[in-house]
């Protein structure tokens, strides 16, 4: 599905300093039998946020747009449900030292940046916003950088090309593949014979 | 590096569509595996574009995440997973998707069904919206979970735009002691890695260990690949693999099966290949596992005590373990056999397969559950169901207090309602002890089958020579 480009996001952060946060803690299962990718917002870290100290119940949070968490962010679960709940609170970035390989493409698929900094430039940036936790961070998409300038922080983060191309673009991954029609039909020509085709069999008992 | 030669690279090259310039490689699908959860928005979007499943052929529908366990002649209770159901059902239909319903011999968590079908075969690349379809790559097949926009898009084009991953070797030496078990060797393996040190790897499982596994054991072990990061787990074909394909319904026939053999004995990493990574794990130390933290790598052997935060090497490793066994309410030091269960779960995509179910109700042979203990039983797959029945095995489960149910996902994510009230501890089967992943509130331990029914006749974790 294509979505607005993303070029640049300023804003303060939310601070989640926790490593290996997984999916189920990101949105909860309950909330995976919605048919929609909306409304997700109000399940969004579900169960942290019954604690009042929690950095979701901040006031800060409702105009942060970026999230700095710990290692390993977004483990666990494929459901890219996770996704569609940072981005229903306003979330455009999450900044986090790894990302589980499922998610990172979830985020790029659904135009959520993913972007992955060095482990001391986390430790920088995590230290920048205890010291001032109001502070502006800076994810520009086309430098590929992240920044906390009342702080003289500014630091590169890893994002693929083609990542970034789509996410500045918001393009939609389906129809730049189907430029590759040609290929497609040409490669299921030359497919194994010995290859399963599910036949039809939807009969209860069947 | 000689790279030439992996099991990973060959299946990757040979499902190779297009490489362009600057963009992730095209990668074709032989397989799309789909559930209730991940493919309604896919669908939708799918509609919305105009757009037409390219190969219904190549797709295949199940329903298993959200469906109830038990009642199954009364409709849905949940209005909202009946309506997650009742959409599957009709996307199924406009799309012409074979899909195994509720009420289907064939019906049941996707990772069971696929194998259990012949459609999981060495060399072919599977995908579906659920993180542990790395379940498949038992078979030497490369198969990973995506994301519901990736759904879509297999839908569409039935490629994937995809970077290629490192490849990781996980070398298994020795022989499984008696006892231990392939659940005991996945959380063996991924305490070993952490659950981030798959990340951006294919694994391929190698060793003596390995090769002794049947295909189930297989199952089990390329299941959690995930819960190590890892983007798929992968095992050599060999004859165990072709034994268990041979007669299946979608395994090749006559001439074809032939010439499918001669391609997939081709399927080994070469003598003299090299990794990107490389760990080694010695299957001979390993006793039955018990998980006491919030992630599947915190885990020690059921004769072990609670581990003293403190003693672990990096102040991250310390801050988890500690707000883990807060979440958990463990003291460091108890004994894991002192600690009591209020329920027992069965079943999953790990451990919801015959021989799982075979290796509890040996245990529960002439023995009853815990007073008190809830127990539940939820084979992997109807036909998994029926032919446990077959074997008297629903006997031997229920005479000893455990509820016999119907195929799904139930307690391992608990989203059908079969879940944990706050505050409950688990002894589960599944792969994900996550705050909160069986019930919010709830703790759950990650152990073995036998484990687990040992656990429920004891009412504290016990291993099956303790009762």
């Amino acid at each position: 599905m294509a979505s607005a480009g993303i070029q640049r996001v300023s804003s303060p952060a939310v601070v989640v300093d926790r490593h290996d946060v997984d999916t189920d803690q990101i949105i909860p299962a309950a909330w995976l039998k919605r048919v929609e990718r909306t409304g997700f917002s109000a399940g969004l870290f579900g169960a942290w946020r019954a604690d009042p100290e929690f950095a979701l119940n901040h006031p800060r949070a409702q105009s942060a747009r970026i999230l700095l968490a710990g290692r390993n962010f977004g483990c666990g679960s494929s459901r890219e449900h996770a996704v569609w709940a940072l981005l229903d609170h306003g979330f455009q970035a999450v900044v986090s030292s790894r990302f589980a390989d499922i998610f990172r493409g979830n985020c790029v698929s659904a135009g959520l940046v993913p972007a992955e900094v060095s482990e001391e430039t986390a430790a920088r940036l995590f230290a920048a916003l205890e010291a001032d936790p109001d502070a502006a961070v800076v994810v520009d998409v086309a430098a590929r950088t992240v920044a906390i300038p009342s702080a003289g922080i500014e630091e590169p983060f890893s994002l693929a090309d083609y990542a970034r191309w789509r996410l500045l673009e918001g393009l939609d991954d389906i129809a730049l593949t189907l430029r590759h029609e040609d290929a497609i039909a040409a490669y299921e020509a030359r497919r194994p014979e010995w290859l399963p085709t599910v036949t039809a069999d939807s009969r209860p008992g069947g | 590096m000689n790279v030439t030669g992996r099991l990973f690279d060959k299946v990757w090259d040979r499902h190779v569509v297009a490489s362009p310039e600057g963009e992730p490689e095209l990668l074709y699908v032989d397989m799309h595996l789909v559930h209730e959860v991940t493919s309604p928005q896919a669908f939708e979007g799918l509609e919305l574009a105009g757009r037409k499943v390219r190969r219904p052929d190549l797709t295949i529908a199940t329903m298993d995440h959200d469906v109830p366990t038990i009642g199954l002649d009364q409709p849905i209770a949940d209005p909202l997973a009946a309506e997650q159901i009742a959409r599957l059902r009709r996307n199924a239909e406009t799309h012409g998707v074979t899909l195994h319903a509720l009420g289907s011999i064939e019906q049941g968590i996707v990772h069971v069904i696929g194998p259990q079908l012949g459609l999981t075969q060495p060399g072919m690349t599977l995908v579906c919206g659920d993180s542990h379809t790395s379940t498949h790559g038992a078979f030497g097949a490369l198969a990973f979970g995506i994301g519901t926009t990736e759904v879509e898009h297999v839908l569409a084009t039935q490629t994937l735009r995809q970077v290629k991953p490192a490849a990781m070797a996980v070398n298994v030496e020795g022989e499984l002691p008696p006892g231990c078990t392939p659940k005991d060797l996945a959380l063996g393996i991924i305490r070993a890695l952490g659950t981030g040190g798959g990340v951006g790897s294919v694994i391929e499982y190698r060793g003596a260990a390995i090769r002794a596994l049947s295909m189930e054991g297989r199952m089990t072990v390329c299941n959690m690949s995930i819960e190590g990061g890892a983007r798929a787990g992968m095992i050599a074909p060999d004859d165990t693999t072709f034994g268990y394909l041979d007669g299946r319904r979608y395994s090749p026939r006559g001439a074809l099966w032939e010439r499918a053999l001669d391609d997939w004995r081709s399927l080994v990493t070469d003598e003299g290949a090299e990794f990107d990574y490389e760990a080694t794990v010695s299957a001979s130390a390993l006793h039955p596992v018990v998980t006491w933290g919030t992630n599947p790598a915190q885990s020690v052997s059921i004769d072990d005590v609670i581990p003293e935060p403190a003693t672990f090497g990096s102040q991250a490793l310390r801050q988890s373990a500690e707000r883990a066994l807060t979440y958990m309410n463990l003291n460091p030091g108890t004994a894991i056999r002192d600690i009591s269960v209020d329920a027992v779960f069965i079943g999953s995509c790990t451990n919801g397969r015959l021989e799982d179910l075979r290796a509890a109700a040996e245990v529960l042979r002439g023995r009853k559950v815990y007073p008190g203990v809830r127990a539940l039983v939820v084979p992997g797959s109807a036909r998994v169901k029926a032919e446990a029945e077959a074997e008297g095995l629903d006997k031997l489960f229920s005479d000893a207090g455990f509820e016999w149910r119907s195929a799904g996902c139930s307690m391992c994510l608990g989203m059908n309602g079969d879940i944990l009230s706050p505050g409950e501890r688990s002894a589960s089967t599944s792969n994900r002890n996550f705050e909160g992943r069986q019930g919010p509130g709830g703790r759950t331990h990650l152990v073995s089958p036998a484990v687990a029914a040992a656990t429920a006749v004891a009412g504290h974790f016990a291993a099956p020579g303790d009762v």
